[in-house]
């Protein structure tokens, strides 16, 4: 609407004049200041450098093997699914249900491999399928209904925990797997965390360097006019929807095999909530059209040093919601600041 | 200067020179029929200016040509074959180009991919990638052309003029092969520096061959451009007149006229 505003009210466009010099000449005065705007990880990547620092010379054990893996395994998930976040937020929608797909569908494949004698591959590879179908029933509902997937992902999250409930009678069961497969699995110390680094590069990768990418900021930065252009908007939806179920389940599951454990008890609101926070610390607008996968990830890690830091130093995990809730309105505050910022600086005639 | 004969299929002499024909297109909204009954025809070459108050469905019309909206009824011809356009994409193929009303911009997008968009190039295989530095190139290289002139072919839409986001829109529609082009108040946002500049470009598409329907509230605009003028009134053409056989005196005092025939009729909408 503002843009619509900004048509009319601008009577004296200049596009057949030299170019400003501040807004060619890229670097120069504000060159700092662009690149935080530009590169919207940069702003956290300090933060999570400096909490990095100040963890390390503030505490003995923060700088250590046994604690870089407890950290990493801590921010894998949540780098998962806070880059498929990161997507879904950039097209304007958000999953509610990505972290019950994350505890919900290891129990699938627990389900097919224990019970139904599936080999693990296979059991895990229709797991991700049904994972997949959830997904789209996500995107499905958003865009044939019309309604927000605020809405519709916050059904479909009860609904899944529900079933989950139902099918396992709320009884915990212990997924343990062995031998090289279950070392790629989880059980090897850093395979989460090489997951992780795999699936957001590859989540990266799809995001900045091909058509979907585009076309899923295209969707959240304007759904009406991307149309008109003629991007499927409602296709784009619904695929990145799958694509956030099947990251958040395949987490899951290499999540469950480390721990062992699948604890029906969770409901994932927790995780999802996390990712979330990753992904808008990151940089990622609510409102659609600016989004970073790599911020999701920094924010991730930001995330993860806090927890592991505060919790180290003998703080309340108390501190840690408290923090984190900080960060998030500041992570917000500031993305909607610096862009002002920009605007004025690198504005033509608006 | 004559009103439209309400068949437009009966035989009017020679058709082979017409690029567009629609016949009866009707479309509605729920309860809202924004065209009732749209009959009009675009000769190759031609430039076809369509004149209406708001609301009474021009850029409707335009969105059901550009594939956008599917018509309720009614045929639409392109070169003599019936077509159905089912997308966005498929007018495209058709050769149909447009720019739209609202511009269809991506304002977090930079320059190029906008140029770009739903049409990006790509490389390699199994999962193709974007030819970032070859689309920045070839957007620079016709923005150039055209001698439209932006800060710089990183930047963001949302960080232009307006009148600089309707060039960039033009030049999306004109960049490929377009047979028939599709303006929705182009010029609506513009300097009278950015006008003529578009305005240039117009009659160089006109003298190339292209097929033109430009909507335009300034009549001296549709005068200087169009070979041929529709009017349109609640969704339906009810003049259509060779600009030679006309004049802006006229058609001021024919829309005038109108105007008042609506306001004794007492149609709510039409002080709006
Ligand atoms: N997508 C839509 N949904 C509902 N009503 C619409 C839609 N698009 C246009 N209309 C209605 O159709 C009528 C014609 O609109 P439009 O074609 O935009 O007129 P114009 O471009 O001549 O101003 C208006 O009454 C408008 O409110
Ligand atoms: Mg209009």
């Amino acid at each position: 609407m503002a843009r619509r505003a900004g048509l009319v009210a601008s009577p004296a466009p200049v596009s057949t004049e030299p170019p400003s010099p501040e807004v060619a000449g890229g670097a120069g005065s504000g060159g700092g200041l662009r690149l935080l705007v530009e590169r919207r990880e940069a702003a956290i990547f300090v933060v999570a450098v400096a909490l990095f620092l100040y963890f390390t010379f503030a505490t003995s054990a923060f700088i250590s093997y046994a604690n870089f893996v407890t950290l990493t395994q801590f921010l894998a998930p949540i780098a998962v699914i806070g880059a498929g976040e990161a997507l879904l937020l950039t097209a304007a929608e958000v999953d509610l249900s990505a972290g019950t797909s994350f505890i919900f569908f290891p129990f699938v494949a627990y389900f097919l491999w224990a019970n139904a004698g599936l080999p693990i591959g296979l059991a895990i590879v229709i797991s991700l399928i049904a994972a997949a179908c959830f997904g789209a029933i996500n995107g499905l509902l958003t865009v044939m209904l019309d309604l927000p997937s605020f809405v519709t992902t916050l059904g479909t999250l009860f609904a899944l925990d529900g079933i989950m409930l139902l099918t396992s009678n709320g009884v915990q069961d212990t997924f343990s797997l062995s031998g090289t497969g279950g070392s790629i699995l989880g059980n090897y110390s850093w395979s989460e965390v090489l997951w992780a680094l795999f699936l957001v590069a590859g989540m990266f990768v799809l995001f900045h360097r091909t058509r979907f990418g585009l076309h899923i900021v295209a969707t959240g930065g304007n759904q009406l006019g991307a149309a008109e252009a003629g991007v499927a908007v409602r296709r784009v939806k619904v695929w990145t929807f799958v694509l956030c179920s099947v990251v958040s389940a395949f987490a899951g599951i290499i999540d469950a095999v480390r721990i062992t454990t699948l604890d029906p008890g969770n409901d994932g609101t927790l995780e999802m909530f996390y990712a979330v926070a990753a992904a808008v610390i990151g940089g990622t607008a609510l409102t659609g059209g600016r989004g970073t996968v790599i911020g999701a990830g920094i924010g991730a890690i930001v995330l993860g040093v806090l927890y592991d830091g505060l919790n180290i130093q003998g703080v309340s995990a108390f501190y840690f919601e408290l923090v984190l809730g900080v960060a998030i309105l500041l992570a917000m505050a500031a993305n909607v600041q610096l862009r002002r910022v920009a605007m004025r600086r690198w504005r033509v005639v608006r | 200067m004559s009103d439209v004969a309400s068949t437009p299929s009966e035989p009017d002499g020679d058709r082979s020179n017409e690029i567009l024909r629609i016949e009866h297109i009707r479309k509605s909204f729920g309860a809202v029929v924004a065209l009732r009954d749209i009959n009009l025809h675009l000769n190759r070459g031609e430039v076809l200016g369509l004149v209406g108050d708001n609301g009474t469905g021009k850029s409707t019309l335009v969105k059901v040509l550009s594939g956008f909206h599917r018509p309720d009824a009614g045929r639409i011809l392109i070169e003599g074959t019936e077509v159905t356009l089912h997308s966005v994409r498929d007018a495209r193929r058709q050769g149909i180009e447009t720019v739209y009303q609202d511009l269809a911009l991506i304002p977090q997008m930079s320059i190029y991919h906008n140029l770009f968009l739903n049409r990006e190039m790509t490389f390699g295989g199994p999962v193709r990638m974007l030819s970032n530095r070859k689309m920045r190139r070839l957007a620079a290289e016709y923005l150039a052309d055209i001698r439209v002139s932006i800060p710089d072919i990183d930047a963001t839409v949302e960080q232009l003029s307006g009148g600089q986001r309707q060039a960039i829109a033009v030049a999306r529609a004109t960049r490929s092969e377009v047979k028939i082009l599709l303006l929705d108040e182009p010029l609506a946002a513009m300097g009278a520096k950015e006008s003529s500049l578009i305005i240039d470009l117009i009659r160089d598409l006109s003298a190339r061959g292209v097929s033109l329907v430009i909507i335009d509230h300034n009549y001296t605009h549709l005068f200087e451009l169009c070979d041929r003028l529709n009017v349109i009134e609640q969704g339906q053409i009810t003049l259509d007149t060779a600009v030679r056989d006309t004049s802006l005196e006229e058609l001021t005092a024919y829309m005038v006229t109108e105007y008042r025939k609506q306001i004794m009729a007492g149609r709510p909408d039409a002080s709006s």
